[in-house]
């Protein structure tokens, strides 16, 4: 034995395996372990899945009362047949986890405020975000309610068993590529999981995250009377979901504003109460639906249409599937983290959503007697607070600790330890119907077995949060829209700044009885509609929250094409939910050329004026004339408002779209073109276009000299991986739309699942989304539908009986799941 | 004689112990240095034979998989990790670090075991 080189080998073998077994750091975040994460038995390799590969299976499993089978088409889309409604949950979370488990995992723990322990500090900001607002408390009173109800409290702990069947077979090579890429593993899936990926669902479309304080900041800087010029109440262009006229019945709740509410609420000038959420959902949240009767259709039938515009991700949030059980036939896209078809049909019915925008979340200004915040003022005495403790823990660092008082109103968000951005010392008590009990799978559970309108109308009543405007269709040849959820009876105005927390008048007074929603049933027009804009003209007798949540144009746009349009075939409906057509566009671009002096122009930005002259107001890929319309656009509205608002450093909301829109076409002495920096001179349009014109000219010059002038190129559309990590994200996709077309697609923002439903005797679908079946990103599967989805084609989908799905020829796989 | 049996058994066991999922990734390195124990050589030699074991064998093993899946998460990785994206590169890097594990440790029971 040779004493001190075996030392040294064995320390050497020792020391290289410990580093390879190690997270290494690297900039700010940290390598794999390395020699794990390589090894081509267990590591990443692991999980490069064969391009040819068979999913067929039998799978013997305890858990489920029968056996069942599962028949994959060449999309990897699972067609469940299954002897009992359970046993399809069951069988629908073994199929969630098989192909989304990291997903549905990354995603809860970003909801439960639990990033921190999967990706260490960087997540706390994150976390204390999401503790605080009251997503678990709200996910656990939410549980308290899906678990009271046995229809729902069945089908998620089917739910939560499939999924954990699934992890219970995963062997540590099979684990998920991201699992391997961060170092760590899965937990059991459990119905609190399923509560709060829906309440995830509940923050991303109740409104622009704090609202109320950036608009209290608005208010306060702008001084009141500027801030009612600014943001107006209504716009004149809406054409609401509910046409305008039609009429309300007189309301069932009178709701007092607050005596001192314009010395204490409005306040003509106060200084700066402030904070900035760190995370603001994205504003364009939103999404198109409408259906049309037989009456418009070439086949005499129903057509349903419904693109939910959310983030674009992958892996995405949807997955796509069929659902068969003696009790239902149901087909369309799920939340991996929930049970049940969410958007979709039935062989009876079909179903969309579009986000309702309606405010639900209010914050209230508390005063406490101390730091210690054991007592606060309310109604003229001391009242002792509650506290909830919610304790985050890092990653290799020592847990966080959260201590959140509760008032009447609901949690303390910020406070001491969490300050707003000013630092101003108050403390802010946020109202959210998320933190009420509700039980919102229910209407989709219902929704999955509805027959006709009646069965529909009863899905939805109980429906709360995030409020929806549900359409309908039926075979029978109904079709109707409902905005539904729990609405808050608001007086004007209510809830578009914090208010005082000092006294129970503030305090909501009740909610708008599910009757008095808007809602239209089979209307002369023969179709319905909805695009986010505000549901009822000025007559109906309860205040919607402030116009600025309410897009308008895509509305306007979808109402006019219908209007106009007969004969209706399914393929009419996919390039309409498709269109690039700039409809705002229209209405400003003989403005902006009327306003702009040409002779004051050179040659080459007469160029440039040129490609927006000879425009087709389409937003197509290629388009030259969109991008200069877009820039332009862009510095009209800058030169007009920035003097305004150059000065604050607080957060601030500019004027919405609609309301600049609409004062460059009927104001033509706009106040606000003139630039209050310049004392010796008064600007007028002429001056803010053209000064803004020549500043987008070098924009555009800048984008012409690197080739990115065209549209597509310009706007640079992408789909991101939720880890942000570029190798695993589809950059650069070349789809026109954007923010104000029917074919809503931003840089990273867009229709996450178009559908168009054909209501003939045996429903006939057509869908895609931008994402695959799988969540792997070394499967085939993985994007799959993306060039699809980006040249605007649609899959027809295979909507069978069991019989049918044995023999298609476009059914690949077959899972056997045998009743262990 | 013994050089190719040690190649031959070091690559076997690797393959074999790491079947099982359930064992740390660095098995192998507990095979690669029983063997070397088990049939003598000189130090060098004995780390070049479980180098060229587990060096083919993750090759030859990442080579396979990389191909029925079309390089599709190789170029990935490859580009995380940051290789330019040469699927190439990860499979030398992968076998590399394998080798280099697995001969490490053979030189450490080479030298366990006296002349």
């Amino acid at each position: 034995m040779r004493i001190v080189p075996l030392i040294i080998s064995a320390t050497a073998t020792t020391a290289l395996i410990v580093v390879l077994n190690m997270q290494l750091p690297v900039g700010s975040g940290k390598t794999p372990r390395l020699g794990y994460f390589l090894s081509p038995q267990q590591g990443f390799w692991q999980n490069a899945e064969p391009a040819d590969v068979s999913f067929d299976k039998n799978i013997s499993i305890k858990g489920i009362n029968a056996n069942a089978d599962v028949y994959f088409d060449d999309r990897l889309v699972p067609h469940i047949y299954a002897n009992n409604d359970t046993d399809a949950y069951f069988i629908q979370g073994y199929l969630h986890a098989k192909f989304r488990l990291w997903q549905m995992e990354f995603q809860t723990s970003v909801a439960a405020g639990r990033l921190s322990e999967i990706i260490g500090e960087d997540g706390l900001k994150t976390d204390k975000y999401f503790r605080r607002l009251g997503m678990v408390y709200g996910a656990e009173q939410s549980l308290k309610a899906l678990e009271a109800n046995p229809e729902t409290k069945a089908a998620t702990d089917a739910y939560t068993n499939g999924v954990n069947a699934y992890i219970g077979s995963l062997k540590e090579n099979e684990l998920p590529f991201e699992f391997k890429l961060l170092d760590y593993k899965p937990e059991l899936w459990s119905n609190l999981k399923t509560a709060l990926f829906l309440k995830f669902m509940s923050f991303d479309l109740t409104g622009q995250g704090d609202d109320d304080l950036w608009m209290t900041n608005t208010r306060n800087y702008l001084g009141y009377d500027t801030f009612k010029k600014l943001f107006p109440e209504r716009p004149d262009s809406l054409d609401p979901i509910i046409p305008k006229g039609t009429g309300f019945d007189k309301p069932s709740i009178a709701v007092k504003t607050p005596a001192n509410a314009d010395s204490v609420y409005f306040h003509k000038n106060e200084q700066g109460i402030t904070a900035t959420p760190p995370i603001i959902p994205n504003k364009n949240n939103g999404s198109n639906n409408w259906a049309v009767s037989g009456a418009k259709t070439k086949s005499g039938k129903p057509i349903l249409c419904s693109d939910p515009h959310l983030g674009l991700n992958l892996p995405s949030l949807w997955y796509e599937m069929q659902i068969t059980t003696p009790t239902h036939n149901t087909y369309g896209a799920s939340f991996p983290g929930a049970p049940a078809i969410i958007i979709g049909f039935t062989d009876s019915i079909a179903w969309g959503v579009t986000n309702a925008g309606r405010d639900v979340k209010d914050f209230y200004d508390i005063k406490f007697k101390d730091t210690t915040m054991q007592e606060y003022w309310f109604n003229n005495e001391w009242k002792k607070a509650e506290f909830r403790t919610e304790t985050i823990r890092i990653k290799n660092k020592r847990d966080d600790i959260e201590t959140i008082a509760m008032t009447v109103f609901g949690p303390v968000m910020y406070d001491h330890s969490y300050k707003s951005r000013n630092e101003d010392g108050r403390y802010y008590a946020v109202r959210w119907t998320a933190h009420d009990p509700s039980n919102e799978l229910f209407t989709f559970y219902k929704l999955n077995r509805a027959k006709n309108y009646g069965d529909y109308v009863q899905a939805i009543l109980p429906y709360q949060c995030p409020g929806q405007n549900f359409v309908f269709a039926s075979v029978s040849g109904d079709i109707a829209i409902r905005q539904q959820g729990k609405f808050v009876a608001k007086w004007k105005h209510q809830g578009d700044f914090v208010q005082p927390g000092t006294d129970s008048s503030y305090m909501w007074q009740g909610f708008i009885p599910a009757n008095e929603n808007p809602q239209m049933e089979n209307p002369l027009r023969s179709f319905v509609s909805s695009a986010n804009q505000m549901a009822v003209d000025s007559t109906y007798p309860y205040y919607l929250g402030r116009s600025g949540n309410f897009p308008v144009y895509r509305g306007f746009l979808i109402n006019r094409k219908l209007a106009s349009m007969d004969n209706i075939t399914p393929e009419d409906m996919q390039r309409m939910q498709t269109d690039n057509y700039n409809v705002v566009a229209e209405f400003t671009r003989p403005f902006l050329i009327k306003y702009l002096d040409e002779t004051k122009l050179n040659s080459d930005e007469k160029k440039y004026l040129d490609l927006l002259k000879t425009w087709n107001l389409r937003n197509d890929i290629q388009e030259k004339g969109s991008t200069v319309y877009k820039v332009f656009w862009d510095s009209c509205y800058k030169q007009t408002y920035s003097d305004e608002y150059g000065k604050s450093k607080l957060p601030l909301y500019w004027p919405e779209q609609v309301t600049f829109v609409e004062a460059l076409l009927k104001d033509s002495s706009y106040a606000f073109a003139d630039d209050i920096n310049t004392t010796d001179k008064k600007e007028t349009w002429k001056d803010v276009v053209l000064t803004a014109f020549q500043k987008a000219c070098k924009t555009l010059q800048k984008a012409s000299s690197e080739n990115k002038l065209e549209w597509g190129v310009f706007k640079d559309t992408y789909v991101n991986h939720l880890l942000k990590i570029p190798a695993l994200s589809r950059l650069h996709l070349p789809i026109g739309g954007g923010a104000e077309m029917i074919n809503a697609t931003t840089a990273n923002h867009g229709p996450s699942w178009r559908m168009v439903v054909h209501l003939t005797d045996k429903v006939q679908a057509f869908a895609v989304y931008p994402g695959g079946q799988s969540g792997n990103p070394g499967s085939k599967y993985y994007d799959t539908f993306i060039d699809s989805w980006v040249e605007g084609r649609y899959y027809s989908v295979l909507f069978l009986k069991k019989q049918e799905a044995e023999s298609n020829s476009r059914i690949k796989w077959h899972f056997s799941f045998v009743k262990a | 004689m013994k050089f190719i049996t040690a190649i031959i058994l070091t690559a076997l066991l690797s393959f074999a112990f790491g079947l099982f999922a359930a064992l740390p990734w660095w098995s192998f390195a507990i095979t690669s240095f029983v063997i070397a124990t088990a049939i003598h050589q000189k130090p060098g030699k004995a780390f070049l034979a479980a180098f060229i074991a587990v060096f083919l064998l993750w090759a030859i093993l990442t080579f396979i998989i990389d191909n029925a899946n079309q390089h599709l998460l190789s170029v990935k990785v490859a580009t995380i990790l940051p290789l330019g994206g040469s699927s190439f590169t990860l499979i030398f890097l992968t076998a590399f670090i394998g080798g280099l594990v697995a001969g490490l440790a053979a030189l450490t029971g080479s030298y366990l075991r006296k002349h």
